[in-house]
């Protein structure tokens, strides 16, 4: 059965807020989810997205407000918890042991029993009969692992459904998969709508949200945008409303941007078809002398996919790399340092500071890798270099003793921009600096950003927030669900147009 | 004085402190010294020379952890060093001449050498678990061992390789001299070139040094090839000072006491961060309990009853669990799997 | 992988049929490849030596091993954990030397041997409780079990303790016979204790759990099985089977010595692995270390018939064991690159 509009939600989450230590994650959001509908929540980085979901399935529990599930008020201190309200989900790496057979973990801890223990025949055939009401034929007694993620995640929906879900969390099921196996998933998931169950998708991939929801709910910077149905919501609307017009703080900066770009020589760096299989779609780049080029588009479109195989951080397996004209194989950081390159993560926790080393040996530590472990870059050296980064980009405290660890998301970014910048490189590539810091700091990075390129250094520039990369970049790289849609010319695009774009170009005509 | 306290040694000194001090009001000889022929002895040098050895492993044992290794493979490769040194001296036509002590010396420190290269390969290059790939040597390394020793204890009676244990040096034992001179060399190595961060960097974060174009491979093999060199220099003071190779016992749970000094000393096991002062201290510290207990009249057999309950202690204050109770309750009781919010995991 | 959209052609079912067996039988290979390994062994034993596939000598692989196969049981159920326990090898010369002195005492066999038994079972209590509640990592908190046992031991006794209880001794005295072929009461009770094992590892959900725990042990949790008990009971278990063994040891050589077992538990590692549990959890099947075991003990048995050093024994088994890892890694690394 299908959706009633007007019957009571399954489950109701009223005015939810969540803190987190300097960051107020959700505030009041409201979301409604009903049986027999299919409800992506969508929104970008720092939107609540992922926060709202942890509270649903019991992984954070609440601040405030109130969650009801069939009418009845719940308290979430576990997932185990929400498993019990019949609240079940399926992550993106899947949560299911693959050293089992497929049977095993659809029935794993339900296994029927006779007098000796568990009585397998009809464990298996009781898997088989589940997976047949997806529609599936598997091989029950083989393993997990010999089947490909988008099986696995089939295994774990029939999972769910064995211990009898209402409410079915679908968290980035799509990532891992190839068309077809997204069809497959996709005819799963409407079968199991059409039973009534109400099922929760969460999909950065725009084109697979509007063909399988039935209703979007939109949050923007922890606060709820709305909550629409698919078939009234047109794309570049659903995209203005994750990305906001917010008021531009930082005018000035583009001033400094707009200029002429010498595109004469060879470029600093050019890629040419360069991809991952399962990964990134082949792509094509290139940076002139002095050039900022950004990459747009939502999160998850490969942006991040795209930079890693190009500073050799992953290795790509087709596509070619020229710098300078002269080919190159950058296949690992050590190699792409050679050539000059440096790359700040996005990840900064897990990929950028190593939170135990001080300031000082964090921005000192690319010279120093460079250098080797034997020639030790001399006190007077360090403390120049240090003082120097430390001031130009007004990290605070200005400690070079203390621990990077407990400085603020936005003065880690800035130590992990001196350390690049401390390796005088000729190409630097900026994934998502600004991300999750404050403004003063934002203004700070972008800034320097733009000196250093007028200066001459070339910038490959990621951001999620398009008015920035339109402020500083010549040229920008669009991307969206792991392809390349195109290069345009920052001068000739306004935000608007950006987002249109990234919404719908090569999608036909607009909605 | 907070500072003082506060400081990582704080607690590992005072606890080393706190250990002469009972000995001491228990038995005032303890720290007595007496001089003879310019030489000192008493009960606080004799700890200091018989930790040579196990300061030498832990040594070692602390640049492995360092970079989020162990290596279980120490004491197999003490009786390795002492099997090779003592059969060329054996088998030679003048086992008391100097040169021929000291080019088995070097043998058995080379052998040494090369299987803590061998160790670095299978994990920094075969990326094997480090538990694992030193297990293999700790199981072949005794069987090597006895292979050359014929499964019997060869002792020898050489003056120059008695020296290496019982020898004096300058007022102090020489085995007490080469413990030092092996710590300042490390320590000046890791601290005067930038092997000492770069270390560190790769324990803390492997991956953002990776990124940051850290020569990880290279700093993780350097570790282990260190760690079985000082094996090696080890079981020579091991074998000098009972003037046998005995491939069963030398070095026999010494990887264990060598981790538990580390630990004491108040380098995490995780990896990352390491002391080497720290370790020096724990080393001191075991070795004074040991000649703590033996005093009290438990036999040295015995003695592992009270290791254990120091090394259950020393996880137990180490472990995040006892943190948190300690720390009392904060928020309201959540479930194990639900996980605490820091600043570091802002989620999108 | 067939979804049941389309019907296949009668070579592709063929095809199909081969993978799915493979499919399913991926796990058992490791052990299988133990098997054969020994079945290689005996044979080449046999045309080596021409008498060496005895019904004698066959059946002294299983008296002179005994002690190890049941304590390869209990480290299985650890390994498949993804743990490890270091102490067994300690905590059965403590249990045998304390079921020695005690027999010596005077006290009736059946009030020792449950004793001894809950002894292995609180040590191993101890380590599961370190591991599961305070977050030891399990080859620091079985250091401790086995730097405590070790000491016990010696606490119990500075030396050997003959054994001339008549039931205790009983156990490795008695033969029964068949034909040529003989079995003692120790060789009873280690391959009941295997059946034991096998029969939880399969058919229990306690047995599951720790597959399961194995495997992902953060899927485990979110599946909502037991983790923290299974995590403690494996140790117990463990501990139990070490506590057994202590017995059968004492009762093989007549007395309890504290020295005994020193290296064990690398040399029950050892065999765990060759007969195809990943040390990294999550696979492994009791069978395939009691044929570890046997592998073990014919190796032991080869050298001593060649008259060689017993410490090729130890050799042998250490680059067998690098082997077996190098080929695990090998599989491990090819599984995920097919992700």
């Amino acid at each position: 059965m299908r959706a009633d509009a007007d019957a009571p939600p399954l489950v109701a989450m009223r005015d939810i807020t969540v803190r987190f230590p300097g960051v107020l994650a959700l505030d009041s959001v409201d979301f409604f989810l009903r049986a027999g509908e299919v409800h992506s929540v969508m929104g970008e980085n720092g939107a609540g997205k992922s926060t709202l979901i942890k509270a649903l399935t019991g992984v954070y529990a609440i601040d405030q407000g109130t969650i009801t599930v069939a009418g009845e008020e719940r308290l979430f201190g576990s997932t185990a918890d929400a498993q019990e309200a019949g609240i079940s989900t399926v992550y993106q790496e899947v949560n299911l042991c693959t050293n089992l057979s497929v049977g095993e973990n659809v029935m794993l801890g339900h296994e029927p029993r006779n007098r000796l223990g568990i009585d397998w025949k009809a464990t298996h055939r009781e898997a088989a009969r589940h997976l047949e009401s997806l529609g599936l034929q598997l091989d029950t007694h083989s393993l997990l692992s010999s089947h490909s993620i988008a099986v696995q995640q089939l295994v774990s929906i029939s999972r769910a459904m064995v211990l009898d879900a209402r409410v079915l969390v679908l968290d980035e099921p799509t990532s891992s998969l190839d068309r077809d196996e997204v069809a497959l998933l996709f005819t799963v998931v409407r079968d199991l709508r059409d039973k009534g169950v109400a099922i929760l998708f969460v999909s950065h991939f725009l084109e697979q949200v509007y063909e399988i929801s039935d209703r979007i709910t939109v949050l923007r910077n922890g606060k709820l945008v709305g909550e629409y149905c698919t078939k009234d919501l047109p794309r570049s609307d659903l995209v203005t409303k994750m990305v906001g017009r917010a008021i531009d703080e930082l005018e000035a900066i583009s001033e400094i941007a707009e200029r002429d770009v010498d595109r004469s020589a060879a470029p600093v760096l050019r890629a040419t078809g360069v991809g991952l299989r399962g990964v990134l779609e082949p792509a094509d780049l290139d940076v002139f002398d002095g050039e900022v080029v950004g990459i747009a588009g939502l999160l998850g479109s490969g942006r991040t996919e795209l930079v890693r195989l190009l500073y050799g951080a992953d290795r790509a397996d087709v596509g070619d790399v020229e710098v300078h004209g002269k080919p190159a194989r950058i296949t690992s950081p050590r190699r792409a340092m050679q050539h000059r390159i440096a790359f700040s993560s996005e990840n900064r926790h897990a990929e950028g500071v190593v939170a135990d080393l001080t300031v000082g040996e964090n921005i000192v530590l690319g010279i120093q890798a460079r250098r080797g472990w034997h020639r030790k870059v001399r006190r007077a050296e360090y403390d120049a270099v240090v003082t120097e980064y430390i001031h130009a980009l007004g990290v605070r405290p200005a400690d070079p003793n203390v621990l990077v660890g407990t400085l603020s998301g936005g003065n880690q970014q800035k130590v992990l921009l001196a350390r690049w910048l401390a390796t005088a490189p000729e190409l630097i590539i900026l994934d998502e600096p600004t991300r999750g810091i404050d403004i003063g700091a934002k203004a700070d990075i972008q800034r320097k950003v733009a000196e250093l390129s007028s200066q001459g250094l070339s910038v490959i520039f990621i951001s999620s927030e398009l008015e920035e990369v339109l402020r500083l970049a010549q040229r920008v790289v669009v991307m969206r669900d792991r392809r390349q849609l195109g290069v345009l010319d920052s001068g000739s695009v306004d935000v608007d147009g950006l987002i249109d774009y990234i919404a719908n170009h090569g999608e036909g005509s607009v909605a | 004085m907070r500072r003082i306290v506060q400081h990582r040694l704080f607690w590992p000194v005072f606890s080393l402190v706190a250990l002469i001090v009972v000995n001491t009001v228990a038995r005032p000889r303890f720290i007595k010294i007496t001089v003879r022929d310019g030489e000192l002895y008493g009960a606080l040098i004799d700890i200091l020379r018989n930790s040579a050895p196990l300061m030498l492993v832990a040594l070692g044992m602390t640049l492995v952890i360092a970079t989020r290794g162990i290596d279980l493979s120490v004491g197999a490769v003490m009786a390795v060093s002492g099997a090779v040194a003592l059969t060329i001296i054996d088998d030679s036509s003048s086992p008391g001449s100097t040169t021929t002590v000291l080019a088995a010396i070097a043998a058995g420190v080379g052998v040494a050498l090369l299987l803590g290269a061998w160790n670095g390969f299978l994990v920094a290059v075969l990326n094997i678990q480090p538990i694992i790939a030193t297990l293999v040597l700790m199981l072949a390394g005794r069987g090597v061992a006895l292979l050359i020793t014929d499964g019997f204890i060869t002792t020898v009676n050489s003056h120059p390789l008695n020296y290496v244990a019982s020898g004096y040096l300058l007022f102090v034992p020489f085995a007490f001299v080469i413990a030092v001179a092996a710590v300042t060399v490390i320590a000046l190595f890791e601290r005067r070139t930038a092997l000492g961060m770069l270390t560190e960097a790769v324990g803390i974060n492997p991956e953002a040094s990776r990124l940051a174009g850290v020569r990880s491979r290279g700093i993780i093999l350097g570790a282990y090839v260190v760690s079985g060199t000082l094996a090696g220099v080890a079981g020579i003071i091991y074998s000098s000072n009972i003037r046998a190779a005995d491939a069963n016992a030398a070095g026999e749970l010494i990887e264990l006491y060598a981790i538990l000094a580390v630990v004491l000393g108040g380098t995490s096991l995780m990896g990352g961060k390491f002391t080497i002062a720290g370790t020096v201290v724990g080393v001191l510290i075991i070795q004074t309990l040991k000649s703590t207990i033996l005093f009290l009249g438990v036999s040295s057999a015995e003695s592992p009853v009270f290791f254990a309950a120091v090394v259950i202690i020393v996880v137990l204050i180490q472990s995040p669990r006892v943190h948190g109770l300690a720390r009392g309750l904060t928020g309201r009781g959540r479930s194990s799997e639900v996980p605490a919010r820091t600043d570091a995991e802002v989620p999108a | 992988m067939s979804t049941g959209l389309a019907t296949p052609s009668r070579g592709a079912v063929a095809a199909q049929q081969v993978r799915s067996f493979l499919d399913r039988r991926a796990l058992l290979m490791p052990t299988f490849a133990a098997f054969v390994i020994f079945v290689l062994l005996l044979i080449g034993a046999q045309v080596h030596f021409g008498n060496f596939m005895t019904p004698l000598n066959l059946s002294a692989l299983l008296l002179d091993n005994a002690y190890l196969v049941i304590l390869a049981v209990g480290m299985t159920l650890v390994i498949v954990t993804g743990g490890i326990d270091l102490s067994v090898g300690s905590v059965m010369a403590f249990t045998g030397i304390l079921c020695a002195r005690l027999l010596a005492d005077g006290h009736s066999a059946a009030l020792v041997v449950p004793l001894i038994i809950l002894g292995g079972a609180v040590i191993g209590l101890l380590i599961g409780v370190l591991v599961q509640y305070f977050d030891v990592q399990p080859f620091i908190a079985s250091l401790a079990g086995l730097f405590l046992a070790r000491g016990l031991a010696f606490v119990v006794s500075l030396s050997s303790i003959r054994v001339e209880n008549e039931s205790v001794l009983w156990l490795q005295t008695t033969r029964y016979r068949f034909g040529e072929w003989y079995i003692t009461p120790t060789g009873i009770m280690a391959l009941l204790v295997a059946a034991i094992g096998a029969f939880v590892m399969a058919y229990t959900r306690f047995g599951r759990t720790i597959y399961a725990v194995g495997g992902n042990e953060q899927s485990a949790r979110l599946m909502g099985l037991k983790v923290a008990r299974t995590k403690v009971l494996v140790y117990i278990f463990s501990g139990m089977c070490a506590g057994l063994a202590g017995l059968v040891l004492t009762a093989y050589s007549g007395a309890g010595y504290p020295r005994n077992g020193i290296g064990t538990e690398l040399d029950v590692i050892a065999a765990v692995v060759i007969g195809g549990t990943l040390l990294t959890g999550g696979a492994g099947y009791v069978v395939g270390s009691v044929i570890g075991v046997f592998v073990y003990g014919t190796i032991k048995t080869v050298i001593s018939f060649m008259g060689a050093e017993q410490s090729w024994t130890r050799i042998i088994i250490g680059l067998m064991l690098l082997v077996f890892i190098g080929v695990q890694r090998i599989i491990v690394v090819r599984a995920e690159r097919r992700r």
